[in-house]
């Protein structure tokens, strides 16, 4: 049962190194970003979520709003359990694959084929585990011989083909998403489209994060709007 | 949340971070092999350019001290090679976390991987240079007994106590940004006042300089066997009280800060 709960989540970042004292009266009324708070011990803080509170159940498609800064990059590495919360709590129960940074471990120096191992190990793969895959990925990817050449020696587009193909190749029970994950030029796009489609459709709960209300339309049942950490709403579509 | 639950999940991540045995090797590894990508001698190049530093050190210190040379070349092999692994991690160690941002705030991985890594990274570098001391041995071959057995178990324990280092620098370094020069430049002051390159005894009435620092100890339980020493049990006595004592400490801070440190990198 894939579920998840946030109760008065609240994430501060402490800043440090800044002359508080002589921007004090100007950070009051910043038109993006978290609001700057100060906490008990009159550090400066970014406060980038304050106080949300939501559930997510099975078959939640949610879309997450709000203009840069509101908090919903926050909000995901939250849900991703990179950041715990200052105050407050989540639960997340269920396998979440996180598509923040989908090449997060890969080297560039290593082969394609290296990588493969690389990056799905750093998602918490066994090579046991991930030797069945490498296959499909390979192919999928559409590399050739490239997949045993260093990854240096890609073109940007494919490192992305190759980083998308990993990060697709593992089935999850929540998917995060910050914006919908493209790759590659027109004919490996839609490829890359209904196999990113088939691996969000077999998740139990979607969170993306999306500046495009037309692609929250189509692909979420449910949004969550943000503005400055606060969570102004949420409701179904 | 109280202290006592946040004790249990400090604890939780470090069993998590040890049983992560695919992921830390390899970090670890991969960080060599970034060093020395394209480089024929690879690794290599580590032992060699330690090599060449004791190839010159050894004659030079040797003279300059008046010792025999048979006696003190082996020593200070030994000595410099434990000493880079310790002096290594320590260094390391204050930039486990600042080193690992990346990671740490895109995913939720153990923190003790990160530390785990940066001891595995050194045991490595350390491995490689063990093989110069296999060559000076075999050229002057040391009396050795049943104590030779001691020095894997010095290798582990100076490994163990990475470990708490690790977490101990690693967050406070990642809290206050001095910090790592602080310690680069007390463990370069720590090379010349340990028993690095000299010999306690030549501190003759003084000898107590020697025996209060920590670091000689941790140099003794590997290097006293291998030329010629007796086994000081004091030292052990005191690498195994450093540890306990670096444990709890490390326990305590990486259970009030653990949630902290994904908000300083």
């Amino acid at each position: 049962m894939s579920h998840v709960l946030a109760k008065d989540l609240l994430v501060e970042f402490p800043i440090y190194g800044t002359q508080s004292r002589s921007f004090r009266h100007t950070f009051l009324r910043a038109a993006t970003g978290g609001r700057l708070a100060r906490d008990a011990g009159e550090r400066v803080v970014v406060r980038a979520l304050n106080g949300v509170n939501f559930e997510f159940y099975e078959g939640d498609r949610v879309g997450i709003m709000g203009h840069n800064g509101s908090g919903k990059t926050t909000l995901l590495r939250v849900l991703a359990g990179a950041y715990e919360p200052v105050a407050g709590s989540i639960v997340v129960d269920g396998r979440i694959a996180s598509m923040l940074s989908i090449t997060l471990g890969m080297d560039m120096e290593a082969t394609g084929f290296e990588n493969i191992f690389l990056r799905a190990t750093i998602m918490g793969l066994k090579p046991k585990q991930v030797a069945p895959l490498a296959d499909d990925i390979c192919e999928f990817s559409e590399l050739g011989d490239y997949i045993h050449m260093p990854m240096r020696t890609y073109s940007s587009g494919m490192s992305m083909r190759l980083a998308f193909a990993i990060s697709t190749s593992i089935a999850a029970d929540i998917i995060l998403m910050d914006e919908w994950l493209s790759a590659g030029d027109a004919s490996f796009s839609e490829k890359a489209q209904s196999r990113l489609t088939r691996l969000v459709d077999q998740a139990k709960i979607l969170v993306l994060a999306s500046h495009d209300e037309q692609l929250i339309r189509r692909s979420c049942n449910k949004i969550l709007q943000l503005d400055h950490g606060d969570l102004v709403k949420f409701a179904a579509l | 949340m109280g202290y006592r639950n946040h004790l249990a999940l400090a604890v939780k991540d470090f069993k998590d971070g040890v049983s992560s045995i695919y992921v830390w090797p390899m970090l670890g590894w991969l960080e060599i092999k970034q060093r020395y990508r394209r480089s024929v001698l690879g690794p290599f190049w580590l032992t060699i350019s330690t090599g060449a530093l004791i190839g010159g050190m050894g004659p030079l210190y040797g003279r300059l001290f008046g010792l025999d040379i048979s006696t003190y070349f082996p020593y200070l092999a030994i000595s410099f090679i434990v000493w880079f692994l310790i002096a290594n991690m320590v260094n390391d160690a204050c930039t486990v976390f600042i080193s690992a941002e990346g990671f740490i705030k895109q995913i939720k991985l153990p923190l003790t991987v990160y530390i785990l890594r940066m001891v595995w990274k050194n045991l490595i570098i350390f491995a490689h240079n063990l093989v110069i001391v296999f060559l000076v041995l075999l050229f002057w071959p040391p009396a050795i007994d049943w104590h030779v057995l001691l020095i894997p178990l010095g290798v582990l324990f100076i490994a163990i106590n990475g470990i708490w280092i690790g977490i101990c620098l690693g967050l406070l370094c990642a809290r206050f940004r001095d910090i790592p020069q602080i310690v680069s430049s007390l463990v370069q002051v720590a090379f010349f006042l340990t028993p690095v390159m000299w010999k306690p005894d030549m501190l003759g009435r003084h000898q107590w300089a020697a025996a209060w620092n920590p670091f000689y100890h941790f140099l003794e339980v590997v290097r006293a066997p291998l030329v010629g020493a007796a086994t000081n049990w004091f030292s052990w006595a005191l690498v195994l009280g450093i540890t306990v004592i670096g444990y709890t400490a490390a326990f305590l801070l990486f259970a009030r800060f653990r949630v902290r440190i994904a908000y300083w990198v």
